[in-house]
């Protein structure tokens, strides 16, 4: 069987780039349950890599597993050409911040971001002078002499990774950077962060179960799920061409369609979706043998919504709104096929207006279809 | 109180509790052994004099200080009270460097096994006190187990002399306070958030150089909770001296019990009693004013 089908519309990996950080075959269980499994992933020099997957999916373990807290099960870590599998934390050019900052509740601002430096031995001065530096970079120098409880949660965000970054470590790691702060605060919070990692010029590495954040924040991104990683790329490779079900449903809002291979030309495929009622026809250069099992899986912002009859063909159906979300700028309306399969499509606001037609509203009948060029063929 | 003031009236009531129950309990009591203290031996029930006395228009108030003169100017008294202050920190840094391993340990076990060993700890309270003495006795005996055990091993051919010695006094006091200093520790320590042991060795500390930058700083409320329930009771023992200490270590439990029951002198042991629990007040509020100063707006304890 050709594995063609997903991977030839994925764009080469970017060559010349050589990894910094290369987890190989990385395997963590606790018991029989396996909460990483066979990890395989090289980080760049300077990237910011984001690990996104739902809760439990082993974001975290794999996160301490690199700071050294857990200690893989099997597999290899190399950092910079140095094997650090089974190095012990305190003795890894690695710093972490923590989902809940752990800040040292005795400890004021600058003892807190002067603790990893001390343990190093350093001078006296120069422990002040990368404090003050640190300080500076997270714009809290007003606030050195003041204890943890004394600061907001934004605040201690800023201690924490200044504290985290101090001693200049080769890889950074973030596990929920920003899971503490509130949805604004958290928005506003995401660019300032980025903007301090880019000018620290840090390797980093950071768990995140907030897409979005992924996606504004990373240069490349991992999607897990079990403890496996099934894809890796950057976040318009992630959200044009998801490789699986797991990662076209969790980045973005999707609609499914599974069925079978029913015709395969050079320039296009058809696929009997008995949800559809029809068939999708898909025109991009794919193949796979007929009968095959696949999903084909299509937006909501590609899909296009009719009050009138469309022509009979591939990539349509009838259906009838059974919801409409509004939501500014676009509304996303329910539409229930004939198999009651429901299907979310983005429609503009100014779609009926520009049309001269009025709005379907609830219960009304409505035709939805989409070009060939816009599903993606699924084999996972 | 600035405390009592931020907290709304309802939970006022509640705080009020703790005040009338103190205020009961100890203050009343405390303030009628003040009030002894100021009277005279007299051979009477109850065997003091009236420290009023009202005649002809007059209320006529006798303060006896002769007491507490006694107390400052006979070195006895200040021997005694320094003895057993002695004894009392002792057995309290001793409760301490052996009490805080075993709280750490118990606090780092898995939470099913935490309790058994919780368990283990109060298990002694479950026989009488002094029975547990007693049994020390067995224990420390010149026909005692410890004894019987090297002579039968040849490893000394006359019987040690443990037993009514220093020795033996704090190896029993150590024993009776531990459970006092373990079960405070025990709970601060078991609410230590790892995450910060985490972060330390994150940011390059060692285990041993973690415990003592993180989680001893961290524990010092417990500490000074366990430090404070072995030290106080401590200076005032009576029953472990008398029974298995020196006949030479000067305890002011002692003296107490002497002047009460032998001299049948209250004023004197009511003095005794007084000037001791002034020593123990006195830095315990001073110590407690610096604390509060020092947590003023810590949200964590
Ligand atoms: N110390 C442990 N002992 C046993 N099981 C563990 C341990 N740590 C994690 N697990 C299990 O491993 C799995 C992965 O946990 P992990 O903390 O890595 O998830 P996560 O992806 O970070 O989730 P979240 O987004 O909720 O933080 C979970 O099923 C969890 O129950
Ligand atoms: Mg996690």
């Amino acid at each position: 069987m050709k594995d063609a089908v997903a991977s030839a519309q994925l764009p080469a990996k970017e060559a010349g780039q050589q990894a910094y950080l290369k987890i190989a075959g990385v395997v963590k269980k606790f018991g029989d349950h396996t909460a990483v499994d066979h990890v395989d992933l090289e980080i760049h020099q300077h990237e910011i890599f984001a690990l996104l997957g739902s809760s439990g999916c082993g974001k975290s373990t794999l996160l301490r597993m690199l700071a050294g807290m857990e200690t893989p099960t099997a597999g290899k870590i190399l950092l910079d050409g140095q094997d650090i599998t089974r190095l012990a934390p305190y003795n890894r050019p690695i710093n972490m911040m923590f989902q809940s900052y752990a800040l040292f509740p005795h400890m004021s601002v600058e003892q807190n971001i002067a603790f990893g430096l001390k343990q190093d031995g350093l001078p006296k001065d120069e422990i002040s002078a990368r404090v003050s530096e640190m300080l500076e970079l997270v714009q809290m120098k007003k606030y050195a002499t003041r204890k943890p409880y004394q600061l907001s949660g934004g605040q201690q965000q800023r201690v924490a990774l200044a504290r985290s970054l101090a001693k200049r470590p080769k890889l950074l790691l973030l596990d929920e950077p920003l899971g503490a702060l509130d949805k604004k605060l958290r928005q506003q919070t995401q660019l300032e962060l980025v903007n301090t990692l880019e000018k620290v010029g840090v390797t980093c590495i950071m768990v995140t179960h907030d897409q979005e954040e992924a996606m504004t924040m990373a240069t490349r991104i991992g999607i897990m799920s079990e403890g496996q990683l099934l894809q890796v790329g950057t976040p318009s490779q992630i959200y044009d061409y998801p490789n699986c079900r797991f990662t076209a449903e969790f980045i973005g809002e999707t609609n499914l369609f599974g069925g079978a291979v029913a015709v395969d030309e050079a320039d296009r495929v058809e696929i009997d979706a008995p949800e559809l009622g029809g068939r999708i026809s898909i025109g991009h250069g794919i193949t796979g043998p007929k009968g095959m099992e696949v999903w084909a899986s299509v937006r909501p912002e590609d899909i296009r919504v009719d009050i009138r009859p469309v022509e009979p063909g591939p990539n349509r159906a009838r259906g009838k709104v059974r919801e409409i979300a509004y939501l500014g700028s676009y509304s996303v309306y329910h539409v229930q096929l004939g198999s009651g399969k429901v299907v979310k499509a983005m429609v503009p606001a100014n779609r009926w207006y520009e049309a001269g037609e009025t709005e379907p509203t609830w219960d009304d009948e409505v035709w939805i279809s989409w070009r060939d060029d816009m599903p993606v063929v699924l084999t996972a | 109180m600035s405390l009592l003031r931020k907290l709304s009236p309802g939970r006022g009531s509640v705080i009020a509790v703790p005040y009338l129950w103190l205020t009961l309990f100890f203050l009343v009591p405390f303030l009628i052994v003040l009030k002894i203290s100021f009277a005279e031996q007299d051979i009477a029930i109850p065997p003091f004099t009236a420290l009023t006395e009202y005649a002809d228009g007059y209320l006529n108030v006798k303060l006896n200080l002769s007491n507490f003169l006694y107390i400052f100017t006979d070195e006895f008294y200040f021997d005694t009270y320094l003895s057993s202050l002695k004894v009392a920190l002792f057995t309290t840094i001793g409760c301490l460097l052996l009490g805080y391993p075993i709280a750490y340990a118990i606090a780092r076990t898995d939470p099913a096994r935490r309790n058994v060993l919780l368990m283990l700890v109060m298990l002694p309270f479950w026989t009488s006190f002094l029975l547990r003495v007693y049994a020390w006795m067995g224990i420390l005996n010149e026909t005692g187990l410890i004894n019987s055990f090297l002579m039968s091993t040849g490893l000394i051919d006359e019987p040690l002399h443990l037993f009514h010695t220093d020795f033996s006094l704090y190896i029993v006091m150590l024993y009776a306070y531990l459970p006092f200093m373990i079960l405070p520790l025990y709970s601060n320590l078991v609410k230590l958030d790892l995450r910060l042991l985490e972060a330390a060795a994150d940011l390059g500390a060692r285990p041993m150089k973690a415990f003592f930058t993180i989680t001893l700083p961290l524990s010092k409320n417990g500490i000074i909770a366990g430090s404070m329930l072995v030290f106080i009771p401590a200076v005032g023992e009576f029953v472990i001296p008398e029974l298995v200490g020196s006949s030479e270590t000067l305890m002011i439990g002692k003296v107490l019990w002497n002047e009460f029951f032998d001299n049948n002198n209250w004023p004197m042991a009511s003095a005794v009693a007084a000037v001791m629990a002034l020593i123990l007040i006195v830095p315990t509020a001073l110590f407690h004013r610096f604390e509060t100063r020092e947590l003023e707006g810590k949200n964590h304890a």
